[in-house]
């Protein structure tokens, strides 16, 4: 009974991907799918005033979509940190880091710090944004967390910092719905000068708001599955 | 430029097979941070960087961190076992 169970379930999933992914395995000669892209490529500049084209896209064009990725990966460091849960006792150290290995990464930590901050801030100009630059913020966290006996890592200041992003992200789309554009996410700030760094409305401040988040969620996460029992 | 994206994609099967073939575990996490990062490269060869640094950030770095923090954490209560 369970293996006919599984075998059907397989085949549904086997049908659903082959359905979904039919076009691509067999080429169709319409070539109305990849307008969409070359479309994009031809407007993104002029309407959004973002030189990164696939910034365009995931902040503007699929802003909700985002809004989705953040969520999840909100959900998913919340269930680390329920399931990890911190004892409070601080664990004895097993191994005595070398001088240089300290050193090495109390150095590198304002480095990597410095980088994943302007990862973030040039989402708009340059390849990158919220989503890397935080992870590259939080993997110098992780460095100096390998590293020293001690950190003062403040968790509560990471969640308020975490909970205020969401709400800002949220709260920017939300003015935009309020505002003439009448859309969720709508971009209601002027577009400024192509190609700077103040310029693109309000697609800066949302990588901003996305980089702060990850950071300190995916630092929280990290920090949790150390210090846990 | 074929050929260096050839390479790479010989060097990422070896990886690959590598992963698959070691007997310790944290070679076998050093071996897939190798092919994170081998596709990174290749990402920026094709021309999308956006997706190259995602992926160096996320494959390469972060999922590291977790696996090191997981085998690190599965060795130390294996000693304390034995013990």
């Amino acid at each position: 009974m369970r293996k006919v169970i599984s075998f059907l379930l397989l085949a549904g999933f086997v049908f659903y991907f082959a359905t979904l992914t039919g076009g691509l395995i067999i080429p169709d000669s319409s070539a109305d799918r990849n307008s969409v892209g070359l479309d994009i490529l031809s407007r993104s500049a002029g309407e959004t005033g973002s030189a990164n084209a696939v910034t365009s896209v995931v902040v503007l064009y699929r802003g909700f979509d985002t809004l989705g990725e953040v969520t999840v990966l909100f959900l998913a460091a919340l269930g680390v940190s329920v399931f990890m849960k911190s004892t409070g006792e601080k664990r004895k150290k097993v191994l005595d880091q070398s001088f240089i290995l300290k050193t090495g990464s109390r150095l590198l930590f304002p480095l990597m710090f410095l980088f994943g901050m302007y990862i973030i801030a040039h989402g708009h100009l340059s390849p990158g944004g919220g989503f890397p630059g935080g992870v590259i913020i939080a993997t110098g966290f992780f460095v100096i967390l390998l590293t020293s006996e001690s950190v003062n890592f403040n968790k509560t200041l990471m969640s308020v910092l975490e909970g205020l992003a969401g709400l800002s992200f949220i709260g920017l789309g939300v003015v935009g719905l309020l505002g003439p554009g009448n859309s969720f996410l709508q971009n209601f700030l002027p577009l400024g000068e192509f190609n700077t760094v103040f310029s693109a409305g309000i697609i800066p401040l949302i990588y901003a708001v996305v980089g702060i988040k990850v950071g300190a969620e995916l630092s929280s996460v990290v920090y949790a599955m150390k210090e846990s029992k | 430029m074929l050929y260096l994206l050839a390479f790479l994609v010989v060097v990422m099967l070896i990886a690959g097979i590598a992963v698959i073939l070691v007997k310790d575990i944290l070679s076998a996490v050093i071996l897939t941070t190798v092919i994170s990062l081998v596709v990174s490269i290749i990402f920026l060869f094709i021309a999308s960087p956006d997706v190259a640094i995602t992926e160096a950030a996320i494959g390469a770095a972060l999922t590291t961190v977790v696996f090191v923090i997981a085998i690190k954490r599965t060795r130390s209560k294996e000693t304390t076992d034995k013990e």
